[in-house]
């Protein structure tokens, strides 16, 4: 969207590689949906993905016939894998839009080659977030509820309560990135249009466009309402987490009733989420060789947002444990230097400041930051991490109530276990099945990265 | 009274191969009085929205109207459900507690004025329009790849068939193609 800045010949690392032109980049995108032969490699990735998918159609239609049970859910740990997958996947989803609107606003023009698909992993992501919560209330037929309507018994969800304001932020927040995804895909949509050679294809691509093309003055709304669309997703991003917060922060549960939860959530969430970006997109370039598109530039970007962003997280864990001691509350004084250290979930504890904190220092070096197997593999670390530090707040904070006598512990089921790598298996199927049928990259706004793009004014200045 | 005929054709269109091209065309088109014409290009290029002479839109009136519906009505729920329609008292706290309601608000807000914003745009482009004239220039598949498009319609009064195509063509365009209905 935004014109080639004079900026980028002084990186050494372009955006885009050269001897690129409109035509080779609308081909080299646009060929990967609409090649005839489906790779063996997709079929392959697609079909193991679909395989968790299963298992976790089966982890769902046991929880349904028997009850939230099956899992090993009790009283004090009341709250436990549910939960921490649900916020471990919102959080990865804020990354989608934080590239796509909050990138967009500041001019960086090197998120053009990854917005797109980190948008469509944030609304697959926020799918398998919604899950959880529409699952964990046992009846999840009765969910509707959880939403204002009209209704003949007079009642009201209790709007002073963080677990609607919960429902209200997530379905915003989902409703507002498909908005945001859609509206970027018309263009791309169009074009697809035009390159299909398939009737019905066409036809699909044709209803999905609308009868867009490119008249200047669509482009004129188009572009105005792309960045309002930016400007309001902004503040909306950095709500969802705040508000995810407010469910553990407006509690009295020691380790859960801390004021800097908003700020230490949101920066966790946009860590999770280029991790993430990252462990896609390293497979992805390489598989359908795009490594003019996602250049070194990007892979080292991510690194660097994720290394600053991972720094704010490890500020907050050890603010944590800071103000526990000077707080001089007892209780938050046991949690922070006995339950959690020392107690039965040591090794989360201990594993989660070994990913999180330690292992992203490697970041550091740029040869690691620009050796993308070693990049793979810390992202991993990261999402393991992430995920570590949510089932650490949640469950620690529980196991260890008030009285010994309340104590309990908490045993993970196989149901929850299957419906959490279940989740990822819907997660990455929905990626697959993306990227065979639309296009993964922008085709529109990478044409605007080439220099012939900008209009050259000659007898103007 | 005479019905007022139908040209024969929507328009004259002439094909560019690039964006400072087009955009120089747009310009002399408008300066020489053309005003029904439109470009059309693989990508947003700055300021040819003003060289065809199309310079304001309503769009983002229309999300601050959606915003500030999205406000009102999120807030007045909140106020409706815990003030009039069902009352709790909960240790003689106030029914309004507002700070409590911002965070619905705030998501209300957003959710109405994205609506607006995306709505708006493809009901002002008068989109979904499944068919088009310029559709039927059979170059013009490559307005969606890596071509550049200006077309000026026959319903401008000044348009005349013969001095439009001479006007275009001294625009140094690839061709110029009639846009039949």
């Amino acid at each position: 969207m935004s014109e080639p800045s004079s900026q980028s010949r002084f990186d050494k690392t372009p955006v885009i590689a050269p001897g690129h032109s409109f035509g080779s980049i609308t081909d080299k995108i646009s060929s990967i949906v609409l090649r005839k032969e489906t790779p063996k490699g997709w079929i392959l990735g697609f079909g193991i993905a679909f395989v968790f998918v299963m298992m976790m159609m089966y982890a769902v239609a046991w929880l349904l016939m028997w009850g939230v049970g099956v899992w090993g859910l009790n009283n004090p740990v009341a709250w436990g894998f549910d939960i921490t997958n649900f916020v471990w996947w919102v959080g990865i989803g804020h990354a989608g839009t934080l590239i796509s609107a909050i990138l967009l606003l500041l001019k960086q023009e090197w998120r053009t080659s990854i917005n797109r698909f980190a948008e469509a992993m944030t609304l697959f992501a926020v799918a398998c977030a919604g899950m959880f919560p529409a699952l964990h209330t046992g009846r999840p037929w009765f969910d509707y509820w959880l939403m204002p309507y009209p209704n003949t018994m007079g009642l009201w969800p209790q709007f002073r309560s963080p677990l609607v304001w919960d429902v209200f932020a997530i379905s915003t927040y989902g409703t507002v990135s498909f908005l945001f995804w859609f509206v970027g895909l018309i263009p791309d949509l169009a074009t697809l249009r035009d390159r299909t050679e398939h009737k019905g294809l066409k036809m699909v691509y044709a209803l999905l466009a609308m009868g867009w093309r490119g008249s200047a003055k669509h482009w004129f709304r188009y572009e105005t309402a792309y960045l309002l669309l930016a400007g309001l997703a902004t503040p909306l991003v950095v709500s969802v987490h705040t508000v995810v917060s407010f469910d553990f922060a407006t509690s009295v549960i020691p380790g859960w009733h801390t004021t800097f939860f908003p700020p230490y959530f949101v920066a966790g969430a946009i860590f999770s989420g280029f991790a993430m970006v990252l462990t896609l997109a390293i497979p992805i370039r390489k598989a359908y060789g795009l490594e003019d598109f996602i250049t070194m530039r990007h892979l080292e970007n991510m690194a660097k947002v994720m290394l600053a962003t991972g720094l704010i997280v490890a500020y907050a864990y050890v603010m944590e444990v800071f103000f526990a001691w000077y707080s001089g509350n007892s209780y938050e004084k046991f949690l922070a230097f006995d339950t959690r250290p020392q107690g039965p979930f040591w090794w989360a504890f201990w594993a989660l400041w070994t990913c999180n904190i330690a292992i992203p220092q490697l970041l550091w070096f740029k040869k690691l930051r620009t050796t993308p197997w070693i990049l793979w593999i810390l992202s991993i670390i990261v999402n393991i991490g992430m995920w570590l530090e949510r089932f650490v707040i949640i469950v620690t904070s529980l196991h260890r109530d008030y009285l010994p006598s309340s104590w309990g512990m908490y045993d993970p089921t196989r149901y929850e276990y299957m419906l959490f790598f279940g989740t990822i298996g819907l997660f990455v199927a929905l990626m697959f099945l993306f990227i065979r049928s639309l296009p993964l990259i922008s085709i529109f706004e990478m044409r605007t990265l080439l220099p012939e793009a900008s209009v050259q004014h000659n007898e103007e200045h | 009274m005479k019905a007022k005929q139908k040209p024969p054709f929507y328009g004259l269109m002439a094909e560019f191969h690039d964006p400072t091209a087009l955009l120089a065309a747009a310009q002399k088109a408008t300066d020489s009085g053309y005003t029904k014409l439109d470009a059309y290009t693989p990508f947003p290029i700055h300021g040819l929205n003003e060289a065809v002479g199309f310079k304001k839109t309503w769009l983002s009136t229309i999300v601050l109207c959606g915003g500030i519906a999205g406000a009102l009505g999120g807030f007045g729920m909140q106020y409706f459900a815990s003030v009039i329609h069902y009352p709790l008292n909960i240790g003689g706290r106030p029914l309004n507690s507002w700070p409590a309601f911002i965070p619905i608000t705030f998501e209300v807000t957003v959710l109405l004025a994205a609506f607006s914003a995306v709505v708006g745009m493809i009901m002002l482009n008068g989109l979904p329009l499944p068919y088009h004239p310029v559709f039927n220039v059979k170059s013009f598949q490559f307005a969606s790849r890596d071509q550049f498009f200006l077309c000026i319609e026959s319903e401008d009064p000044l348009f005349e068939l013969g001095e439009t195509r001479r006007f275009l063509q001294s625009l140094n365009p690839i061709e110029v193609n009639d846009v039949p209905w």
